[in-house]
């Protein structure tokens, strides 16, 4: 058996969350019957963050105590890539400054890219980063605007210090519809759901993993743990059901993320690496299109996995907001007065932004030789002691400490989530900028708050539909 | 050796529009209105005048590029004119183009003119500046009242000062100016506002509210300039020439190194000790008669004491409170309203700031005339504290 496998995992999940009954309620004069569903909260992106930005943090998660320098490929899964035609890999191998020797591929389509693609990037054998990232957007009053949210997962892949091995797989296809979303379009169409339970997973799902035990030779009681998302409530322990098993049936995750779309199957999986022994063997199921079953063996390299956020750190580290308009606002479901000040161009120059990209995609700054000082932005010449900038020593300031020296509550500019914080960002080693600071409660933000690093988008260009994204600074939540 | 500007140069002609929501005026009317003023204060023909110098920040609002609307408005054919373009300082830029002129002796006559029409935009503010394309990849996207804020922020962590004391002591800084607005009839606002309406007002950027806001208004003002031994063959008697016109420019200390602690504005003090030296003041608390500053924000006036050595570092705050700066006080302030009450036509404000010194100096600033000032210092702040411009004219009696 191959040695290879996943060496260690990362996560994420918007730190924004709504109450679901704060969504049924305000619906509940045309649709009273959603509020049967309204428990927990749902995630939701800010207006700055798309499948893009939360695969970066979850690909910087799992890099925790690993090198993407060793990396070969990046994949990188979604449903809701913001390009038709710009690789959304490529934008994420920038931001985590990825060697220029790296393959990128995009994963999507479907549902089941995530486990597709994980099966790809186990299969292919090489030093990789994978990544799942999807932030579906649903209809206002539709049972998927309560179910959905929004997350993204990320798995290193190599041979050494394996902590799960894919000792099995197999795949079906099967162009069930149970719902479809065509190009260009915004939301997606579903049908009954009763009858994608029913005649969709409890049929499709089974086909798949009797084909992957029979792979690795073994019956369905040597499995731990079943891992299969589903936007219809019951539907795994339904599938569960089906194929006898009597196991754990792993979280949906339902409460404080919601369903994430294409990466919902690998952050589960990621959830249960939490908290799995060595010897233990997973089921992971992706449905879409047919299914996708793997099954993984848990070694015991799991023990020495370096501390990591991981999906319950992104679960726990929640902002609660208490406006649905807002959420509506931020993927604009509802279209809101801005005022002449959101009227600004926001084109971007292509050619500044790849002049530019070495400093501003993997927040690179320059380190003078000559005197020591940090400096950010990189300019001809030392800010301190104007020695030439070909000398500087390149440091990212993406995971570098730092804290608030000044900042204010800006409610006169047009950010689409006001007010606009921002001040300078100190950082320990000395750069200091101006930044905006975001995900910031109603408690507001002070002078010495720790910070990390956040990759967001910085311009929205509504008019040519192009985002333009650069790092932000967010407060550490208090551990 | 340079031996700077001191009394090479005077003004022998100033002028200023009504400032305010100008609904119906153009640029080139604004500019007719402080030319006309000018012109029959200087006492020469339009045909004199050798070279001008058009001040104007935002061409897309109104103006528009070049210095082709002022030849053009004004009707000076054929002669050299510049625009020029320095943030908030760009007015001071203007005079300072046009001083430079006649004292280097290429000119005897020279205009300086600056105009804003800031009520185009359709709404109550700025437009976004534009900071260029590198910049704009990276630079957040903040007010120009959250760049002032962070001064405040500085300001108090430095001095351990309460936001609460803070806050008073800028809201007086307020209340002043619409006091001293009252009597200047060219000014946007010209009613006094009470204390509690400027601590209550609705907040803009953290600390800083409605009233700690300097206006927004149209406007323009302009000066002719020549040298003293022309001015007094001219029969002026009374001379008001330049004793100092200083400027300092970032060049990103404060913005990316760890020194700057976010409670002061260097440039201002960089601008104000090269002034002060070339003016040959040793004692400004002492000789200043009083100041026009650059009070877009009422924390920028405030810290501007600090950084013209006008108070000590850390003492605005009670200087403020005790009315140093008032009407009555040691070295009035804003007399004539300053920004706050004329509002900040961009190009205009350096101007107009100089015509108040000018018509102070030379008694005929009615009921807010001080009594025999002698000495008076303009001062602008382009960009915001920690990255910007800071522009600062000295006029006297000679």
């Amino acid at each position: 058996m191959s040695s290879f496998g996943i060496t260690g995992y990362g996560a994420y999940v918007p730190r924004l969350r709504i109450e679901r009954s704060l969504i049924a309620d305000a619906h509940k004069w045309m649709a009273p019957g959603l509020k049967g569903q309204a428990k927990g909260s749902r995630a939701f992106p800010s207006w700055d963050e798309d499948a893009l930005t939360m695969a970066v943090e979850a690909g910087r998660d799992a890099l925790t105590g690993s090198d993407i320098n060793g990396m070969k490929a990046l994949f990188l899964a979604s449903t809701t890539f913001p390009y038709a035609d710009l690789q959304g890999s490529a934008i994420v191998a920038g931001a985590l400054c990825a060697p220029a020797g790296l393959r990128s591929i995009d994963n999507g389509n479907s549902q089941r890219a995530g486990t597709s693609a994980l099966i790809q990037a186990l299969k292919a054998g090489e030093p990789a980063l994978f990544i799942a990232s999807d932030a579906p957007i649903a209809k206002p009053a539709s049972a998927q605007e309560l179910s959905y949210g929004a997350g993204a997962v990320a798995f290193t892949l190599g041979s050494e210090a394996v902590i799960a091995k894919l000792i099995g797989n197999a795949s079906v296809t099967d162009t069930f519809v149970d719902h479809f979303r065509a190009s260009g379009t915004k939301y997606d169409y579903f049908w009954e759901e009763r009858w994608i339970r029913d005649d969709g997973y409890a049929k499709i799902a089974p086909a798949a993993i009797k084909i992957a035990l029979a792979d690795v030779g073994i019956g369905i009681e040597a499995i731990s743990h079943f891992v299969m998302p589903s936007l219809l409530r019951g539907a795994a322990e339904a599938v569960a059901k089906s194929i006898k098993f009597t196991g754990s049936v792993a979280s949906g995750l339902d409460n404080g993320v919601g369903y994430a779309g294409t990466a919902h199957a690998p952050l589960m999986l990621a959830n249960i690496l939490e908290t799995a022994k060595a010897g233990e063997k997973i089921l992971l199921v992706g449905f879409g299109q047919g299914a996708d079953a793997l099954i993984f063996e848990v070694t015991s390299a799991i023990t020495a996995l370096p501390k990591r956020r991981g999906v319950s750190g992104a679960v726990a580290d929640a902002l609660e907001t208490d406006s649905y308009l807002r959420m509506l606002s931020f993927y604009d479901g509802i279209e809101l007065e801005w005022g002449m000040r959101a009227e600004k161009p926001a084109k971007t120059q292509l050619t500044e932004q790849y002049r530019s990209s070495n400093q501003i995609e993997g927040f690179v700054a320059g380190q003078c030789v000559a005197c020591g000082t940090v400096q950010f932005p990189q300019l001809q010449y030392c800010v301190n002691c104007q020695a030439p900038r070909s000398q500087f020593k390149q440091v990212t300031l993406a995971d570098k400490p730092a804290q608030v020296l000044t900042t204010t509550a800006d409610w006169l500019s047009y950010p689409p989530a006001p007010p606009l914080y921002v001040g300078f960002v100190q950082f320990d080693n000395g750069a200091r900028l101006l930044m905006e600071m975001v995900d910031i409660g109603p408690e507001g933000i002070k002078r010495g708050q720790r910070l990390r690093m956040v990759f967001r988008i910085k311009e929205r260009d509504r008019t040519r539909c192009y985002n333009r994204y650069f790092w932000k600074s967010t407060p550490i939540a208090a551990a | 050796m340079a031996t700077g500007i001191k009394d090479k140069v005077a003004i022998i002609g100033m002028g200023c529009s009504r400032f305010g929501e100008r609904w119906d005026a153009g640029s080139a009317e604004l500019m007719a209105e402080a030319f006309e003023e000018a012109l029959a204060d200087a006492g020469i023909e339009r045909k004199q005048i050798e070279a001008g110098w058009l001040g104007s920040a935002i061409d897309s609002i109104n103006v528009g590029n070049s210095a082709i609307p002022a030849s053009t408005a004004l009707r000076l054919d054929g002669i050299p004119f510049s625009r020029m373009e320095n943030m908030c300082a760009t007015g001071t830029e203007a005079l300072r183009g046009a001083t430079y002129a006649v004292a280097s002796g290429a000119v005897d006559f020279a205009l300086a003119i600056g105009a804003e029409k800031l009520k185009d935009t359709g709404y109550g503010g700025l437009p976004a500046p534009f900071k260029g394309n590198f910049n704009d990849m990276w630079m957040p996207m903040g007010s120009a009242p959250a760049g002032f804020a962070q001064l405040a922020d500085g300001y108090r962590a430095r001095y351990g000062i309460s936001r609460e004391d803070l806050k008073r002591a800028i809201s007086h800084v307020s209340w002043k100016s619409h006091q001293n607005g009252v009597h200047s009839p060219k000014a946007h606002f010209r009613k006094a506002v009470p204390m509690e309406t400027i601590l209550n007002a609705p907040m803009i950027s953290d600390p800083l509210g409605l009233f700690d806001c300097s206006g927004v208004s149209d406007g323009s003002a302009c000066a002719i300039v020549t040298t003293p031994e022309i001015a007094r063959a001219l029969g002026k008697k009374d001379l008001v020439t330049i004793k100092a016109l200083q400027l300092s420019v970032s060049s990103g200390r404060e913005t990316t190194m760890n020194e700057w602690d976010g409670s002061y504005v260097q440039n201002t003090r960089n601008a104000a000790k090269r002034a002060y030296q070339e003016a040959d003041i040793t004692n400004p608390r002492e000789q200043l008669s009083l100041t026009e500053v650059h009070d877009c924000f009422s924390i920028t006036e405030l810290v501007t004491m600090e950084d013209l050595f006008l108070s000590e570092d850390g003492r605005a705050v009670h200087d403020v409170l005790d009315g140093v700066y008032d009407a009555t006080g040691k070295i009035p302030c804003q007399i004539d309203g300053g920004l706050k009450c004329f509002g900040h036509p961009i190009g205009a404000s350096g101007l107009r700031m100089a015509y108040e010194v000018y018509s102070q100096l030379l008694g005929r600033a009615g009921p807010r005339q001080l009594k025999s000032p002698s000495i008076g210092l303009t001062h602008n702040l382009g960009g915001v504290p920690y990255q910007g411009v800071a522009a600062i004219s000295i006029l006297g009696l000679s």
